[in-house]
């Protein structure tokens, strides 16, 4: 099924260039170490694009990469490094020398992170929790404000709502209206898909519509909250994506030990991000390792009748 | 190949503590790395009823087949009894569901307040670590937490530069007056020793320090006065048992090994 010239499905360029302008606040990785689109993330670094935003839980290199490429003006996350390899060697440059530019961070907790999109998703402007009384982590007031229980006059921390303007999501599957399908961990993506004012989705396959429909229960958001559908197999890789291929360890690892100094971050960000036109390009430039990453052991999930 | 059983390294003592740290019928925040590999040690041999609770959504009843890099690797996925969205399991934890709750972290002081933020002046700092990822939550409102970290002067510290998780604030009657629900710490996990928590004062205090040193390495290792319990006694070695399910899930030593991991 081809593009429509009206439609929502685009390609990556076409996305990241229309719904992501410098200056963007955009949330990524919002399943944890899962189905996180380095492909949207590479293509913004192939676009220059300028002081974003970055809003997300826990973000493994994706946000190391677009903070050491100089595109990120502002990070809105609770852990920015990488998972299984260790810190992140640009977020260090960037927030300790000020190298390629200064970033600037705003502390939070996984359990922030979702409030404050959940509040995003629900329209009110904050949320009360009693996590992170008595942690520093709380202490920028434009993000967090001490509160009292106005029945119990118990302390509560408010955390103020996020809606960003652009949530980039991955998803198993999609139909071309955006009409999703997202199994596995779902860690904030459904808060971060409703509180943003635009989705675009990277799907493994683009489906008919009437295969999103037969399982309603496991649509991530309704399409017509989404602004673009993006075709983008193996838009991930290295983090994985259920259903379709394995996490990349030894890939973390190589980026760690590459990216140790600015130079050697360079030359990986050529290597891997500009000097490839697209995600075909890179998954060529992978080889061998990607076909290996798809070997998966089937776990099919039980059918689910709607009868009625 | 099966290794003697008196050749543990001190990454797999660490595991087999903090997988001791679960009892049975628990509900248990998992945390990354070492938890991820205590966590089935415990399901396996002593906690068979456990309950594991990953931030990123899921939880789990039984063991994965497979050692994780990550919470949210497939291997996880794979006979999980639900994959939700992290809302509802930081609900849990903070409705006071949760029993203990793992963290590490890059420094920690004696009252078990742990930082995972930055190491120096913060508007200034040495060194930008990654941040609190879950561990604040957690920290904040899991019934017990057991932290886990590398030992040494600069990381068991007199005052942590940055309170990212809380412990005990500065002593007694601090978390009830901040308004933490719950909790606190009740051990804190080296590669030399274990400390745990002593009721009346909150003070950590040395209860068993690891075979292959003495007491007096520990002691001068750590950067705060250190109470020794009455009756602490060296480390218990981890059993045959413990060792062999702990390297059916990690072989190569992946997160046991005596690699240097200074740097994490």
């Amino acid at each position: 099924m081809g593009p429509r010239p009206d439609g929502k499905l685009v390609s990556l360029r076409e996305a990241i260039s229309r719904f992501v302008p410098d200056g963007a606040t955009v949330v990524m990785g919002t399943c944890l170490e899962s189905l996180i689109p380095f492909a949207a993330g590479h293509e913004i670094i192939r676009q220059g694009r300028r002081d974003l935003t970055l809003v997300g839980p826990i973000s493994d290199v994706l946000f190391d990469q677009l903070i050491g490429a100089g595109c990120v003006a502002r990070v809105v996350a609770a852990w920015v490094g990488n998972v299984s390899a260790g810190l992140g060697h640009a977020y260090r440059r960037a927030t300790e020398q000020g190298v390629p530019r200064p970033v600037e961070v705003q502390d939070t907790s996984n359990f922030a992170v979702a409030l404050a999109l959940m509040a995003g998703a629900l329209g009110v402007p904050y949320l009360p929790t009693r996590s992170l009384l008595g942690s520093d982590v709380p202490r920028q007031l434009e993000a967090f404000r001490l509160f009292e229980d106005p029945w119990t006059g118990e302390p509560l921390l408010l955390v103020r709502a996020i809606q960003p303007d652009v949530a980039i999501l991955a998803v198993q599957r999609s139909d071309p209206e955006g009409n999703a399908h997202l199994w596995g961990n779902l860690g904030v993506t459904e808060e971060a898909a409703l509180a943003s004012r635009h989705v675009v989705l990277l799907a493994e396959e683009v489906v008919d519509p009437s295969v999103i429909r037969s399982d309603p229960n496991r649509v991530l958001l309704p399409g017509f909250k989404v602004s673009a559908v993006v075709h983008c197999p193996g838009g991930c890789h290295p983090s994985p994506v259920p259903g379709y291929y394995r996490r990349d360890h030894a890939f973390y690892e190589e980026y760690h030990r590459a990216t140790r100094t600015e130079e050697g971050f360079r030359e990986w960000l050529r290597t891997w991000v500009l000097e490839l036109p697209d995600r075909q390009a890179y998954l060529q430039r992978l080889g061998a390792r990607w076909d290996a990453l798809r070997q998966l052991q089937p776990a099919p999930a039980a059918p689910v009748d709607y009868a009625w | 190949m099966v290794r003697d059983v008196a050749d543990w390294s001190v990454g797999e003592l660490m595991v087999v503590a903090a997988s001791r740290e679960i009892r049975d019928g628990e509900v248990v925040f998992v945390g990354m790395r070492l938890p991820l590999l205590a966590y089935c040690v415990a399901k396996r041999l002593h906690a068979p009823r456990s309950v594991g609770i990953f931030e990123n959504g899921i939880v789990r009843d039984v063991p994965t087949p497979q050692l994780l890099y990550t919470m949210s690797d497939t291997p996880n996925i794979v006979g999980a009894v639900w994959c939700t969205r992290m809302a509802n399991v930081m609900g849990l934890l903070q409705r006071g569901d949760v029993d203990v709750g793992f963290i590490g972290g890059a420094q920690v002081d004696r009252f078990g307040n742990v930082n995972s933020s930055y190491i120096g002046d913060p508007h200034h700092p040495q060194v930008k670590l990654p941040g609190s990822g879950g561990a604040a939550d957690i920290a904040s409102l899991a019934k017990r937490l057991v932290v886990i970290l590398p030992h040494g002067r600069h990381r068991l510290v007199q005052r942590v530069d940055f309170r990212t998780s809380p412990g005990y604030g500065d002593g007694p009657g601090w978390r009830q007056r901040v308004g933490l629900p719950r909790g606190g710490p009740s051990a804190i996990i080296t590669d030399r020793a274990v400390f745990r928590f002593d009721p009346q004062t909150c003070e950590a205090v040395l209860h068993h320090w690891h075979p292959r040193q003495s007491l007096q390495e520990v002691v001068e290792n750590t950067g705060w006065p250190v109470r020794v319990a009455d009756g602490a006694s060296p480390t218990p070695e981890p059993s045959a048992e413990e060792l062999r399910v702990l390297r059916e899930y990690d072989p190569e030593g992946v997160w046991t090994g005596n690699r240097n991991r200074a740097d994490r």
